[in-house]
């Protein structure tokens, strides 16, 4: 892959979320450059989804900042834009994968109009063009030109997250945002998803934060890592690094948990 | 109230108008505010009327609100005067306000209305009130109320042409035929209430005040006179009203809204005005369909055999 670029695309200071008296997140800080794939790992309650809703501004956090790059090279804390403001970035510069897909998808519409909805809303009018960027998009992510009219309820798991990435892609985003993206596939459509990650992460140079408590996915789709433990980051480093060579002991805990086959 | 003490005696059992005095003056406040932003949903606090929800709660209590004595009131359900949903308003607003009552479009200064605008263009001064069933156009596309607020808020659109998308993906046309979604002033996008398509023309740049009611859903809008309203469309699917093949049968009318009516159970059929009093008044002129009484009985058979084929 090419050399990163100095300036990071999202730069995290100090960011901490709060319920009442318990801890969401806390003082967390981490910058993430164009291109990069950084994933966010941890057992269930550290904090990664809250972390994850906080920076992608589904979540106010109760501390800290996030700001962000925008397409004018301008860094903008993103609590200080107007929620207009935001919600246009949610749709243009940035994709929100979920883990279940019927939240990212409109169910009821067909799979067509689930990958058109971004590109009208923002202004595409032309029914032929958003019908052939849907379709181009349908087969990059291997779902079949004829499926195009049908609604996702008569999709398998598998095609729904693939799905779901073809929607959050169309406008092409710098930024995607996946919520373990694998969780409750099976194995091998889970390869074939990864595989397909990586592919298209790679042709359209796209940041991705991705959480996950899945080491073996975080090791195929990310050059980085943050291990969160309690609300906290208690390592970070190259993905290779952090998992041949853990320092922290919660890190080393994990890595030593993982099943071999 | 002055209005009530000239009317006398007739109205002794009911306040003008049915609603008490602070209620329509709430429904003003309502209605001066959607007239201000026009496509705009106001809410308000929509009364219980002597009447179910569905049957023109919200259109009841606008005229309510906005009717004097010396209005004279038209109402139509599907364009027709003399339907029972028509003939029932009309009969409580003589009753509970003593006004004058036509089933002529021009001599009305309000038209209250089910799912249809007269064909007859309005003029300036007259007041178009609306029975609304579903107010918000992004409803069956987006359930939750919190959500469809904020994307009026933040015009964020895009979901309304989702649905004209399925339209063509299914049908190859936009088969959406009624409640039509109009974008009012440039601004919001607004339900028309469920008039035919064939009618969203009349609302642009009308001289004529348009005020929308659903009380179930307790919401008033707007299109004040003189005010853009755009059918929604497709660059390459622009928007088209219907047309039919045959004039009015019983008028011969073309270029208005025809309703099918079944003549009898071997396929006979004829298609004639939804307007009732237009239709009537072509007739008064000398218009003649092909159905018209009096060349049926001319032509005896001719319709009888159209009808038998």
């Amino acid at each position: 892959m090419t050399m990163l670029d100095e300036t990071p695309l999202l730069s995290v200071e100090r960011l901490s979320r709060y319920y009442g008296e318990r801890v969401g997140c806390r003082d967390v800080s981490f910058q993430v450059y164009p291109g990069e794939v950084l994933a966010i790992v941890g057992e269930s309650g550290s904090g990664k989804t809250t972390l994850l809703n906080c920076i992608s501004t589904r979540l106010e956090p109760s501390a800290g900042s996030v700001s962000y790059r925008m397409r004018d090279g301008a860094m903008r804390d993103l609590y200080r834009m107007s929620e207009a403001e935001r919600r246009l970035l949610m749709r243009t510069d940035w994709g929100f994968v979920h883990q279940n897909p019927a939240d990212g998808l409109r169910m009821t519409v067909s799979a067509g109009a689930n990958v058109g909805e971004r590109l009208m809303a923002v202004g595409e009018r032309h029914y032929g063009r958003i019908r052939d960027t849907a379709t181009r998009w349908l087969s990059r992510v291997e779902i079949a030109a004829d499926r195009i009219d049908d609604q996702p309820r008569a999709f398998s798991g598998g095609m729904r997250q693939r799905l779901q990435i073809a929607r959050n892609l169309v406008t092409g985003p710098r930024l995607v945002f996946m919520d373990e993206p694998t969780g409750g596939l099976d194995v091998s459509v889970q390869a074939r998803l990864l595989d397909l990650l990586r592919g298209l992460v790679n042709d359209l140079g796209l940041a991705a934060i991705v959480v996950t408590h899945d080491l073996a996915v975080a090791r195929l789709l990310s050059h980085r890592m943050i291990v969160m433990k309690d609300g906290r980051v208690v390592e970070e480093g190259l993905t290779d690094r952090v998992l041949d060579d853990p320092q922290a002991p919660y890190t080393q805990l994990l890595v030593s948990s993982i099943l071999q086959v | 109230m002055s209005a009530a003490t000239a009317l006398g005696e007739d109205l002794a059992t009911y306040n003008f108008a049915y609603l008490d005095e602070q209620t329509k003056r709430m429904i003003r406040r309502a209605i001066l505010k959607a007239i201000a932003i026009p496509g705009y949903q106001v809410p308000f606090a929509s009364r219980e009327m002597p009447m179910p929800y569905g049957w023109g709660t919200g259109g009841v209590q606008v005229t309510a609100s906005i009717i004097g004595p010396q209005d004279v009131l038209k109402v139509i359900d599907q364009g027709a005067d003399d339907t029972t949903n028509a003939v029932s308003i009309r009969a409580f607003f003589q009753k509970v306000a003593n006004v004058a009552v036509t089933t002529k479009t021009r001599e009305a200064t309000i038209i209250q209305t089910r799912h249809r605008i007269p064909e007859e263009k309005l003029q300036a001064g007259q007041v178009l009130v609306y029975q609304v069933p579903i107010p918000e156009p992004l409803r069956f596309l987006e359930p939750r109320e919190t959500e469809t607020r904020k994307m009026h808020a933040l015009e964020e659109y895009g979901l309304m042409h989702v649905k004209l998308y399925e339209d063509i993906a299914r049908h190859g046309h936009i088969a959406t035929t009624y409640a039509y979604p109009v974008l009012v002033a440039g601004r919001y996008v607004m339900d028309p209430s469920p008039t035919p398509k064939f009618d969203n023309p009349k609302m642009d740049m009308s001289d004529a005040l348009q005020l929308f009611g659903a009380g179930r859903e307790k919401r008033i809008y707007a299109i004040p006179p003189h005010t853009r309203v755009v059918s929604l469309d497709f660059e390459d699917h622009p928007f088209e009203i219907q047309s039919f093949d045959e004039p009015c049968a019983l008028c011969g009318a073309e270029g208005v809204y025809l309703d099918e009516v079944i003549l009898d159970d071997r396929g006979g059929r004829m298609f004639v005005c939804s307007d009732t009093d237009h239709c009537e008044d072509r007739r008064a002129a000398g218009h003649r369909g092909h159905l018209s009484p009096d060349e049926a009985y001319a032509g005896h058979g001719k319709g009888e055999g159209e009808a038998a084929r």
